[in-house]
């Protein structure tokens, strides 16, 4: 096998406050032709800077301070723009992670897949408008002679993803950067991009570098995997044995956040009072209905998670909760007690019952508040304490979300980690020393060594404190870890609804099904296994549609 | 037509010299990737600046000049040229002494600020000093008439000047200077107050619109577009027509009617801003959690909205005031802002302005109307440049 | 292409409420005079008669809301009413003369003309200078030149337009006599003398408007340049002219159309002062006479014009980057 790129000691610096940081520390990358290398890390790990340093380019504000990339032995680095311009496009291809911000949105979807063929001078437009057609079909996409015609916005987010793999492959080159192309995607839909993916690169012998933070996903994608940490290669090995064998304490680590669950609880006395009922609740944005006669309950000390994929109704079951949004049909009951529809018209003691933890710590926190407002405001707000006694309080909490009270207390969210920030949103809650939380996506936006810590919290704050959760994720990882019981939703309804035990053990709805079996596992055989059992033709986005 | 040809000639000049410059440099650094990716643009651009400083020492060497003729002709352009060197070395100066005295905070400001701000927060600093202590700095009152009219500025009594008037004196006797003095205090004095009306007026309306929603804010809303669809300077021509019939009436200076109808015009545009902001703060999650608590409209407003407003608001100010400031100096220009014998820049450029047209014989009779225009703009300038940068620093921040 | 249409004759419609909205609000202004104007103008010291005579002239003795509608029938129909000096003469002389009336429109008429003749000018020179340095500073971002431009375009947009208009007038007409510093422009003038005449009023504005219209387009630009697309493009190998034609400017087209129209509606404040300054017998002109003479009916119909040229070239602004979005273009 020849090699086809050769990286040695890259460094890359990024500029902030008029000096220049370190981003990547002396990397050194091998591939070989039509090989498939894994480039995993959590944020702030380095890879798409990696991936783009691989074809030569930087972004504003970033440069290349030392090192070489040898793409067939040509130096990238000291390439002119002339050289480097020749093989962009032709040799070397990129796909992006958003397709819907990368494709023009003034040029016709194949106009831009002809352009880099035309421009390159490897073919004519005709010629590379057949082929187009042809990748099209090759990628399953729907009506590949006519989809191409259209202009980017008209077409389905996963449907351009593949589209852009097409353009990717217009002039065949010899390697092509995936730069996370199936991050911002639902799971049913990442399964066919994955598919496309796969087969596409393996039919013409390209050489691919894949960058994910998702372990499941690179395990089914790569050859060999190369794990980064800040900036630093952590080790790199083939695909099976990295899974299988990892050396180094961070890779395990990582490995290791997929097997935490915990234990079943007893099954739930069926005649106690329901810490929160929800009966029946159909409720409108406007004219339209977003959610019909939904209904489950949850029950003291358990964890309801509502699982659904974007635009499923989870995230307005807790604005109907919460009173937000008042339902249109149907009511809300707090310990057997029907609650006032409109948020406005509850008291104080009824708002304390109900609180919430929200998927974006950011915008969660008030950025002009110390950690100490913030959290104090509900103890002197519920509870009456001021002076003394409520910062006790406070630094009782903050010791709770495990967070040293005398080093926290005076900061700003702006200097503290985003799962510190999480933490706070959690101790906000726990001030109003409520009964009931909302969970809304709280780790989806956390790397997951990062989640992994806020589950373990709230499952040791549940056992503690005999708090309920209802829990809403589109992720099933999650559900495994923390819930006791599941409420499936899509378009609005409740599809399945039961113990977690049940819901992982066949039989299922179709819907739960397909979702299950579209979560990604650790196994390198298992996307070319459901393909298999499923038939190329039944996979995401026609698979919901045949339901 | 000669012109032209010259123009053309001296372009192609100019492109000659920079495309030399690059093979020139690409020949004595070995093709460096610098020289050897240069475009032809950036080459260009070089010459023509080289082009362009050549020019300008030239120019300012001929107002050195022995000859009355020509140093007359360049009188101005070295003064232009003095005037900007000056500044930039108070300015830099300024920075030093920024980054060396003063609190941790402070200093770290300085130190992160670029010459065009340092120069700004000095003027701006100049400024209110000399508004401030205006009847403490001038050496006659504002009103004064001192019996020499029109005494020429420059106190060299040979060109018909008096060193007690160093800028003169006007058609009626009074001293320019202090009356300039006298005009930081008048000029700016009404800009800063009408400013702060137009503040608390559009901040509060278009917080409360923001927060509360439904129909106070459609009503607010609609109202302030009808009112924004009116070129704001004609719409307070209009309004300054009527409001001087009233004031004839009722007998309150025109002045404070001004205050009052530029404060109202300038509203609307804050209040577009502050519920822009607003409703931006408002959609937060943290405002939600508060309103879930049970938080009442005051502490909504006060402690989660306000304190995250207040750097778009602060850079609005600034802005704002020199939006006002310049719409009171057209009027008092116009000769409808602010009224005699108050001293106020625009009314003195108006009054000064034909002096203009003896610059080519005595230069310095010239120099007082622009010297009144002169203020406003330097201000104004000032309040920019350190607005552009405080928004350049909030915009940096978030990427 | 239904859908566009349909997005465009709501604006259309909108664009006419303001107007009709704005044409009440100065009515209404006019109308908070203490009394009647025909009272406050005269003077505490007339005589009832003559007071009675300019009212009936005016058209005072009706009420407010029937006059309005007279009003607006009138000024829909080209007849914005008499002057008040007109109003006065007559009311004086006792007797209608008839034919040799002079009316608001006739004494707007040649000056609106004269007016947006300088608008042109003024146009003609800023709009492509502007969106050319404004493509050059977004490319060289941050470069010397770029930063140069920066402090030369604030320092501009900051100066009071009479500033800049006395600096040219000192530069250009007096030290070095290449432009009159008087507009004395008179009807039957040939092209080249009225464009002569022109040239320093329209430098002045361009001065203000290439400032801010520049800044505008190079925030648009850069904007533009930072997104996925462009990036993409780059990463296609495309030469930076085709990155620039083909990539950028189709998108740039919508801000840059709505930046030049948004800056031509703010000419029409410019324009007063400038006019004033050089003696240039446009309606701004026009305007602030009749405002320091009070001639209502005048400063009414002046104002009455410019909101409706103001309206008019936001309503423009907002259609054409309507037009020119792809997304609307090629509807789902």
């Amino acid at each position: 096998m020849s090699q086809l790129l050769k990286i040695r000691g890259l460094k890359i610096e990024g500029r902030s406050d008029e000096t220049w940081n370190p981003i990547i520390n002396g990397v050194d990358l091998d591939l070989n032709k039509g090989e498939v290398l894994g480039l995993i890390g959590e944020s702030g790990a380095g890879k798409s800077t990696i991936g783009l340093a691989a074809m030569g380019y930087t972004r504003d504000g970033v440069r290349i301070s030392d090192g070489s990339v040898e793409f067939e032995g040509v130096d990238l680095v000291t390439a002119s723009a002339a050289v480097k311009r020749g093989l962009l496009g032709s040799r070397i291809a990129y796909v992006a992670q958003s397709a819907a911000a990368s494709f023009n949105p003034a040029h016709r979807i194949i106009d831009q897949h002809t352009e880099a063929p035309t421009q390159h001078n490897v073919s004519s437009k005709a010629d590379s408008e057949a082929d187009g057609m042809e990748l099209y079909r090759r990628l399953r996409l729907p009506n590949p002679n006519e989809i191409g015609f259209r202009y980017p916005h008209q077409v389905s987010g996963g449907q351009l993803q593949r589209a852009m793999t097409a353009m990717a492959m217009s002039c065949r080159p010899d390697l092509i950067i995936f730069d996370e192309p199936t991050t911002a995607l639902d799971v049913t839909t990442q399964i066919e991009v994955l598919a496309a993916i796969r087969d596409i690169v393996e039919q013409f012998d390209t050489a691919a570098i894949y960058i994910t933070h998702d372990l499941a996903v690179v395990a089914q994608m790569a050859d060999k995997i190369k794990v980064l940490l800040r900036g630093d290669e952590v080790e790199e090995a083939d695909t099976r044995t990295m899974l299988s064998a990892p050396t180094e304490d961070y890779t395990k680590s990582l490995w290791a956040v997929r097997s935490f669950e915990r234990p079943a609880k007893p099954a739930i006395n069926v005649k106690a009072t329901p810490i929160v009922s929800v009966q029946g609740v159909t409720a409108a944005y406007g004219k339209v209905d977003v959610l019909h006669d939904v209904s489950f309950d949850i029950h003291e000390g358990r964890t309801v998670a509502v699982v659904g994929e974007s635009g499923s109704g989870k995230s307005t079951t807790a604005r109907c909760i919460t009173g937000l949004l008042p339902p249109r049909i149907g009511h809300i009951e707090f310990e057997g007690v029907q609650m006032p529809l409109d948020y406005r018209k509850r008291d104080k003691m009824q708002l304390r019952q109900a609180q919430m933890i929200y998927q974006m710590a950011d915008t969660a926190l008030n950025p002009r508040k110390t950690i100490g407002e913030t959290i104090g405001r509900p103890v002197e707000f519920y509870m009456g304490l001021t002076g003394k006694e409520k910062r006790k309080r406070v630094e009782a909490l903050l010791d709770e979300i495990e967070l040293e009270p005398s080093q926290y207390i005076d900061r700003l969210p702006s200097e503290l980690s985003g799962g510190q920030k999480q933490r706070i949103g959690i101790a906000r809650a726990l001030a109003a020393e409520p009964k009931f939380i909302i969970c809304d996506e709280v780790t989806s936006a956390l790397d997951q060594l990062v989640a992994e810590g806020i589950l373990k919290l709230l499952a040791k704050l549940q056992d503690e404190l005999g708090l309920s959760y209802m829990f809403i994720t589109h992720d099933l990882a999650t559900v495994r870890a923390i819930s006791d019981e599941v409420v499936v939703m899509k378009d609005g309804v409740v599809v399945e609804q039961g113990p977690k035990l049940d819901m992982f053990q066949p039989p299922h709805h179709p819907y739960t099904d397909l979702l299950l079996s579209s979560v990604p596992e650790m196994d390198p055989d298992w996307l070319s296994n459901l393909l298999e059992s499923r038939g190329v033709d039944n996979i995401g986005d026609a698979a919901v549609d045949k339901m | 037509m000669n012109a032209i040809f010259t123009i053309i000639a001296l372009l192609v000049a100019i492109a000659a010299c920079g495309w030399v410059f690059r093979i020139a440099g690409q020949k004595f650094t070995q093709n460096r990737p610098y020289f050897r990716d240069m475009t032809f643009g950036v080459a260009f651009g070089y010459a023509f600046a080289a082009f362009a400083l050549v020019a300008l020492i030239w120019a300012y060497l001929q107002a050195q000049s022995s000859d009355p003729l020509v140093a007359n002709k360049y009188f101005f352009f070295g003064k232009a040229v003095e005037g900007f060197l000056i500044f930039a070395v108070a300015a830099w100066l300024f920075r030093l002494l920024g980054r060396a005295v003063g609190t941790a905070g402070t200093r770290k400001l300085f130190r992160s600020m670029p010459l065009t701000a340092s120069f700004g927060v000095l003027i701006i600093i100049l400024y209110a000093i000399v508004a401030i202590f205006a009847g403490v700095i001038a050496p006659y009152g504002q009103e004064e008439i001192l019996g020499a009219a029109n005494v020429v500025p420059g106190g060299d009594p040979a060109l018909g000047g008096n060193p007690e008037f160093p800028l003169g004196t006007d058609q009626i006797g009074r001293d320019i200077l202090s009356r300039l003095i006298y005009g930081a205090q008048n000029t700016v004095g009404i800009a800063f107050a009408t400013t702060l009306l137009a503040f608390f007026i559009g901040g509060s309306l278009g917080f409360l619109a923001a927060t509360l929603g439904g129909w106070l804010d459609q009503l607010l809303s609609r109202v302030v577009d009808a009112l924004m669809a009116i070129p704001s300077l004609i719409f307070a021509l209009l309004l300054m027509t009527i409001a001087s019939v009233w004031s004839n009436q009722v007998g309150i200076p025109l002045t404070y009617f001004m205050i009052l109808i530029i404060a109202v015009i300038d509203a609307t545009r804050v209040f577009r801003l502050a519920r822009a902001v607003g409703s931006s703060i408002v959609v937060m999650d943290y405002i939600e959690a508060a309103k879930l608590r049970g938080e009442g409209l005051t502490y909504l407003i006060f402690r989660e909205i306000l304190p995250n407003a207040t750097a778009p608001l602060l850079a609005e100010f600034g802005l704002r005031f020199c939006f006002v400031f310049l719409t009171i100096a057209s009027l008092s220009f116009l000769g409808v802002g602010i009224q005699p014998p108050l001293a106020d820049w625009g009314t003195m450029v108006r009054d000064l302005g034909q002096f203009i047209n003896f610059a080519a014989f005595a230069p310095q009779v010239a120099v007082t109307p622009l010297l009144a225009a002169g203020a406003i703009a330097l201000l104004t300038v000032a309040v920019n440049f350190v607005v552009d940068w405080m928004l350049h620093k909030s915009s940096g921040l978030k990427e | 292409m239904s859908g566009l249409l349909k997005i465009i004759i709501q604006r259309l419609f909108l664009g006419l409420i303001t107007l009709l909205v704005v044409s009440v609000i100065i009515f209404t202004a006019v109308n908070l005079l203490p009394g009647d104007f025909a009272q406050a103008i005269l003077g505490q010291g007339a005589t009832e008669e003559a007071v009675a005579a300019i009212r009936e002239q005016l058209g005072l003795d009706q009420h407010p809301v029937q006059r309005y509608f007279q009003w607006l029938a009138g000024a829909l129909q080209g007849d914005l009413g008499t002057p008040m000096s007109q109003a006065l003469f007559k009311s004086f002389a006792g007797t209608n003369t008839g034919e040799s009336d002079v009316t608001v429109l006739s004494q707007i008429g040649p000056r609106f003309a004269n007016t947006m003749f300088l608008a042109a000018v003024t146009a003609a020179i800023a709009v492509p200078l502007s969106i050319f340095l404004g493509i050059l500073t977004a490319l060289y971002r941050n470069s010397a030149f770029d930063r140069a431009m920066n402090v030369f375009t604030l320092s501009s947009i900051s100066s009071p337009e009479f500033f800049l208009a006395y600096i040219l007038i000192l530069f250009l007409a007096v030290l070095n006599p290449i432009f009159p510093s008087l507009s004395n422009i008179f009807e039957g003038m040939a092209f080249g003398d009225r464009l002569e005449k022109t040239m320093l009023p329209a430098l002045t504005l361009t001065l203000v408007v290439t400032a801010h219209m520049m800044r505008m387009t190079r925030a648009a630009i850069i904007n533009l340049l930072a997104s996925p697309y462009i990036e993409m493009a780059r990463l296609k190998g495309l030469s930076p002219m085709r990155v620039i034609v083909k990539h950028a400017l189709p998108n740039a087209l919508a801000p840059i159309i709505n930046v030049v129209a948004l800056n031509l509606a703010y000419l029409i404040t410019g324009v007063v002062i400038v006019e004033v300054v050089f003696v240039y017998p446009g309606i701004g002109q026009l305007f602030v006479d009749s405002v320091k003479i009070r001639d209502i009916p005048v400063v009414q119909a002046c104002c009455l014009i410019f909101a409706a040229a103001y309206i008019l070239l936001n309503l423009t602004a907002d259609i054409l980057s309507i037009i020119s979005n792809p997304r609307l273009r090629h509807p789902k």
